[in-house]
């Protein structure tokens, strides 16, 4: 944190200062371990497997907040006696087919409960990264659930989750991990015991935690022990991601997901939701509690922020403009279409794919086939000069002359150039003024599309197709100023927010959406941030003018709430759980929620409330069902659905592992999106024959004066030349083992690369025993790349592409590679050294590991001790 | 007490210039405990004050790609790997199958990387084998007791380590050598006490630079100008901090009121000292020291050589009376003899 976030560190420092104790867990002993108090190096890609040691070391101690986790989890919910552990399965969980290497969710079920609603087939829910859409709202699951609070059920989600971890001790943390059991059970201890009625922890992640083939399990095992200690929805606890730009919260929401619209509405697929209503349906599923019963609303007020007028009742509000997915759209599947000649055109803004996303070869071989590419950007980055700079050029893979596609490069204002909201990893809005006018040529994202936008309107204007009556029928009108005709980024904001129709009055809360045409929003989630015709994210009341949830700073979505499922953190009876940890609660004189904060609860509902039977949406919440989106108003401490690659986290090798996996025979998640294309071959893993080519794990972050893929830090000379050479880090360890010299080169090869960097051998970095064996890893910036003041190999070329089931993101935190001393060879000599790998690791054809690991491939060995 | 003509000793040193109602003696107190390399304050300092590239050299000295603080570098992070324990932490490397540290041949490797930063006398040259000793922290006197906790882990490999971060700057002495020696004026005291050079009057002499104690001045080979921290003079004027203290995200740059950072470093340390940090101290903040104290003193977790800061620094003209007064009498001799040898002579 201190590494890629250190202005956000200094809150880190303020607690240290106040006697918090500081754990750090990292493959490398960064600038956060120098501060720390303690700290863990793990191997890459073993997280699941310590964070499962900490699940377990809390029930097997009983040290579960046990009368929040009866009354806000599902813990004590009793699941189908259809139900498998991998514990049972090798690996697998129930369900599994292996046809398409997917679940049926049906096993997970809750007990009573004829069939989840998941209605779109885990083949397509992978395709469409459907997990994504439940960021902000839980997956479809009916209500009314058997239950068990003493937990002693054998089929109880307790009693599962108990079994499922029964496996993950200290020996085996250490046996995965390379983790010391002293180290291991200092961090439990300390974590535990700072949780409960008096205390809160929150965890904190970020891409090292995403980046992964289980990415999301990581998370989903974060959120398990966040939900068991009490830690969810109380001040000072819950699971916050640290993003890796400003405003990354804000592209989900508002989104630039081929997946999603915004609030978290999915985008219609083609199969499932020809019509309006199926699309409604789809997202509200009927029968299911809490606040996505009114999905029509949001929907409604939706397509009347983008056609205006045109949307009307009769036309199902334009429903039929919306584009459709057809399956996976995501970026990687863009790349390898590109390579294939499927798609033709590109726009880039303020992204370097050519050294910034994962098999860098791939992206830059992708553009390189394109009828035209607009890039959009501060500097002229790698992803505009690759047909000029590549390093495909020494290769003869790029040639200059010959490369099709026609770069536009536009040169874009910066974040002080140009007015807008970010929106944190808090949820919180906070708008930004322009300092300066943009230089040249430069500027904002917005009048780029706005005045994109009104030119292809007026080119079309006189067009009679009905395929330009989407764009023709749009509502377009947006205020602009200044000599270049900026528009108003408020009079966005405004739209955003939604008002009435009739009168143009700003809505205040999304309670006033109407499904009927009469008002219109963009993004249900942000109504109330423009109430009163005010722009609330432009609040700046000093902290030190307000109490100390400063709620007049900035606005929080949802109706400027600043914790989620804050009703948690009052009791069962609507009284806090201490004095210390105060902040909602029931007040019995007033007869409502109060508190420090907006409460997320309906306001007059008593914690003594019980819905009658048969009721839905938030009517069926009862007053201790904290967690009003859930489909059961419960924290999930098991999924029973939603989650494509099982119900609980399992630890599963990453797809590329030295290692064979420790506690099941199935290796890495059989789940995972595999993309097999020619030029995305993969390196061999145990149980694989040839594995031993590639012995080394890497990892790749970023520097504290670099900024991802270096398009607005190698460019910049103050920033260049505190970091200014691409270097990998080793242990003397391995520097002895491989023959590599402090500030000499070295090189390091995968099957899709060879790239070289200049050697640091540090203490930093540590062997690690593992299973009985030493296990080396080396570190990586993924900076550099070809352009700027400073230039070099880019990391992020050695890895191949595969992606988590839910979400699709790449795991791009952890690979095996070979390590040789001196600099990569040039030309061809390159392609063949690469080449000369594929052939020893067994395979000159694409290579892709089987998705399921079968007792044959490991010869009898019997990995179930 | 301060010497008589003011060269030696506590002292206000706004006051000794001739400022008469001078604010109160601004200066830096850099906390290095909190301190988390992120080298802000170096990128601040340059952006404000318009200072050019330092060289884009890979120095290899852990992740310090700075070297020194020189005409181009006013602010300077220095990076020191340590195979030592940190008093409060949990042994980093404990329970891993390590070898013996690496931190002291990487060091003495890195002490030899310096290459020209087009400043005079810019990087110091290196000293390998200095590097070395200095990477594996206080050297073993051979008293009894002496042995750090954790040194000498040897046979089952390297179990403590730490890592040094520490924001280096000129110190702004309370008798500054630099300005005592300069024949045009360029270097001044202001009146808040810091030492400052314009750079519109400065000849490229470059007496200032064998003066100062510390190494910090130094001069640009294309300019022959001496440059340094100004404290951002042009910003304590109008009540702004200055620029690397402002950046500093975690407070370990602070800026203040003399006396009152003085009381505030005092009371860390004891915090420290509390809770189980006995190593660490304070470098530059007493009055009494060679240079009359720092108005940019600092808060250590090891022997100042270790950051590299010389450890009992005295200013270079504090003999000078006594040199002026030696070498007159010896003038006086002198003329003495040859008087008593003409008067004596015989007619």
């Amino acid at each position: 944190m201190a590494e890629a976030h250190p202005v956000g560190f200094q809150w880190v420092m303020a607690a240290k200062r106040r006697g918090a104790k500081v754990f750090h867990v990292d493959p490398r002993f960064t600038r956060t371990s120098a501060l720390a108090d303690s700290y863990l190096p793990i191997r890459a890609g073993t997280d699941i497997a310590l964070l499962g040691g900490v699940v377990r070391y809390i029930l097997e101690n009983e040290l579960d907040f046990r009368e929040y986790v009866v009354s806000y989890t599902n813990a004590a919910t009793i699941v189908t006696e259809e139900y498998l552990d991998t514990e049972d399965m090798h690996g697998l969980f129930s369900g599994f087919k292996e046809e398409n290497a997917s679940y049926d969710q049906k096993s997970w079920r809750y007990e009573g409960i004829g069939q989840n609603a998941a209605t779109r087939d885990t083949e397509t829910q992978r395709e469409t990264a459907a997990g994504l859409e439940h960021e902000s709202h839980g997956a479809p699951v009916n209500g009314q659930t058997e239950r068990d609070e003493t937990l002693q059920h054998p089929r109880c989600v307790y009693q599962i989750l108990k079994r499922h971890f029964a496996r993950y001790t200290p020996e085996m943390v250490e046996r995965v991990c390379g983790i010391s059991q002293e180290k291991f059970l200092e961090l439990a201890q300390a974590w535990t015991q700072n949780s409960g009625r008096e205390r809160t922890g929150m965890l904190v992640y970020s891409v090292g935690w995403t980046q992964h083939s289980v990415g999301v399990q990581y998370i989903r095992t974060g959120a398990i022990i966040q939900l068991l200690l009490g830690n969810m929805g109380r001040p000072g606890g819950g699971v916050m991601a640290l993003r890796g730009h400003a405003s990354i919260q804000g592209s989900t929401d508002i989104p630039t997901l081929f997946n999603l619209l915004p609030g978290y509405l999915p985008m219609p697929h083609h199969a499932d939701h020809p019509t309006f209503d199926e699309w409604v349906d789809s997202i509200r599923h009927p029968g299911q509690k809490g606040f996505w019963g009114d999905a029509r609303t949001y929907g409604v007020n939706l397509l009347k922020a983008y056609w205006g007028d045109a949307a009307t009742a009769e036309n199902d509000y334009c429903y039929g403009y919306l584009p459709r997915m057809t399956g996976d759209h995501g970026t990687y599947q863009q790349v390898l279409n590109m390579i294939d000649g499927k798609v033709k055109g590109y726009f880039l803004l303020g992204q370097n794919p050519a050294v910034g996303s994962a098999h860098g070869r791939a992206q830059r071989l992708g553009m390189a086939n394109l009828d035209w590419l607009v890039v959009r950007d501060l500097f002229m980055i790698e992803s505009a000069t690759f047909w000029q700079h590549a390093p495909e050029i020494e290769t003869g893979e790029i040639v200059p002359e010959e490369c099709r596609t026609e770069v536009f490069f536009l040169p874009a204002a910066s974040h002080v150039e140009k007015e807008g909201s970010f929106t944190q990893t808090q949820r919180l809005l906070q708008w930004r003024e322009k300092a300066v006018e943009p230089p040249g040529d430069a500027r904002s994202e917005l009048w780029f599309f706005y005045h994109l936008g009104r030119i292809i309107r007026e080119r079309l204007a006189r067009s009679t197709r009905p395929r330009d009556r989407a764009l023709l029928d749009l509502s377009w009108h947006y205020p602009t100023h200044g000599p270049s005709a900026e528009p108003s980024a408020e009079s966005v904001l405004y739209e955003i927010n939604g008002y009435e129709v009739a009168s143009g009055r700003p809505l205040s809360t999304f309670t006033e959406m109407k499904d009927d045409g009469s008002t219109a929003g963009g993004c249900w989630i942000y109504t109330g941030v423009y109430a009163d015709g005010v722009n609330q994210a432009a609040r700046r009341k000093s902290r030190h003018e307000q109490d100390w949830v400063a709620a007049e700073w900035g606005w929080a979505w949802p109706a400027n709430r600043r914790i989620l499922y804050n009703r948690a953190s009052a009791d069962p009876d609507g009284n806090p759980w201490s004095e210390r940890k105060k902040y909602v609660w029931w007040d019995p004189d007033k007869a409502e929620w109060t508190g420090y904060d907006v409460p997320d609860f309906e306001k007059k509902k008593p914690p003594s409330y019980r819905p009658p039977a048969g009721s839905s949406g938030v009517a069926a919440l009862a007053g201790d069902d904290p967690f009003v989106l859930q489909g059961d108003g419960k924290g999930w401490l098991y999924a029973p659905t939603g989650v494509l690659d099982g119900p609980m986290p399992t630890h599963y090798e990453p797809v590329e592992s030295p290692v064979r996996n420790p506690l099941y025979r199935q290796q890495a998640n059989p789940t995972r999106k595999v993309y097999t294309h020619p030029i995305n071959t993969l390196n061999p893993s145990p149980p694989e024959e040839h594995s031993q080519v590639f012995p080394y794990v890497f990892t790749v972050s970023r520097l504290t004066e670099h900024h991802t893929a270096g398009g607005m830090s190698r460019t910049v000379r103050p920033l260049a030349e505190l970091q200014p050479e691409m270097f990998v880090e080793v242990s003397p360890e391995l520097a002895a083992e491989v023959g590599l010299a402090h500030l000499g080169w070295a090189h390091l090869v995968t099957t899709r690369a060879a790239i070289e960097a200049k050697v640091l051998v540090t203490d930093r970095l540590t062997p690690l025993r593992v299973d009985g064996r030493i296990i080396h890893q080396v570190w990586l910036p993924y900076h550099f790349g070809f352009e700027g003041l400073v230039t070099g190999d880019s990391a992020n070329d050695l890895f191949g592409i595969s992606l988590d089931p839910n979400v699709l993101i790449q795991e791009s935190k952890v690979g095996t590679c070979d390590v040789r001393p001196g600099r990569r060879p040039r030309g061809q000599d390159l392609l063949d050294l690469v080449v000369d790998y594929r052939r020893r690791s067994g395979d000159l054809g694409p290579h892709y590991p089987p998705q399921v690991t079968t007792d044959a491939a490991d010869s009898g060995r019997d990995r179930e001790v | 007490m301060p010497h008589v003509n003011s060269l030696y000793g506590p002292l206000d040193p706004a006051l000794d210039a001739g400022y008469v109602d001078a604010p109160p003696r601004m200066g830096f107190f850099t906390d290095t405990s909190v301190c988390i390399g992120c080298k802000a304050c170096e990128v601040a300092c340059k952006e404000w004050n318009l200072v050019p590239e330092s060289g884009l050299d890979l120095l290899g000295m852990s992740y310090d790609n700075t070297g020194a603080l020189t005409a181009n570098s006013w602010r300077h992070v220095a990076f020191v790997e340590q195979p030592r324990s940190v008093g409060w932490a949990t042994p980093a490397f404990r329970d891993t199958p390590d070898g013996p540290p690496v931190s002291p041949e990487t060091a003495a490797v890195g002490a030899h990387t310096s290459t020209d930063t087009g400043t005079y006398p810019g990087l110091p040259p290196g000293s390998p084998a200095a590097a070395a000793r200095m990477s594996g922290g206080p050297e073993f006197l051979g008293m009894p007791g002496a042995q750090p906790p954790g040194r000498g882990a040897g046979a089952e490999g390297r179990t403590d380590f730490r890592w040094l971060m520490m924001s280096d700057v000129c110190k702004h002495c309370t008798h500054a050598a630099c300005l005592d020696v300069c024949p045009t004026g360029s270097l001044f005291r202001t009146e808040f006490g810091t030492v400052v050079v314009q750079e519109d009057i400065c000849n490229g002499c470059g007496y200032c630079i064998s003066a100062c104690p510390y190494g910090v001045i130094d001069q640009r080979k294309d300019d022959g100008r001496a440059w340094k921290c100004t404290l951002c003079y042009d910003r304590l004027g109008v009540g702004m901090t200055p620029a690397c203290a402002q950046a500093c995200p975690t407070e370990s740059i602070q800026y203040g009121e003399l006396d009152e950072l003085r009381e505030r470093a005092a009371a860390r340390v004891a915090t420290l000292h509390e809770r189980g940090v006995p190593e660490a101290r304070l470098y530059g903040h007493d009055p009494n020291d060679g240079v009359g104290g720092d108005g940019a003193f600092f808060l250590l977790l090891d022997e100042p050589e270790v950051y590299g800061l010389p450890p009992d620094p005295i200013v270079t003209t504090r003999d000078l009376p006594a040199m002026w007064k030696r070498a007159g009498l010896a003038a006086m001799t002198m003329a003495a003899a040859t008087a008593v040898a003409f008067l004596g002579r015989r007619p």
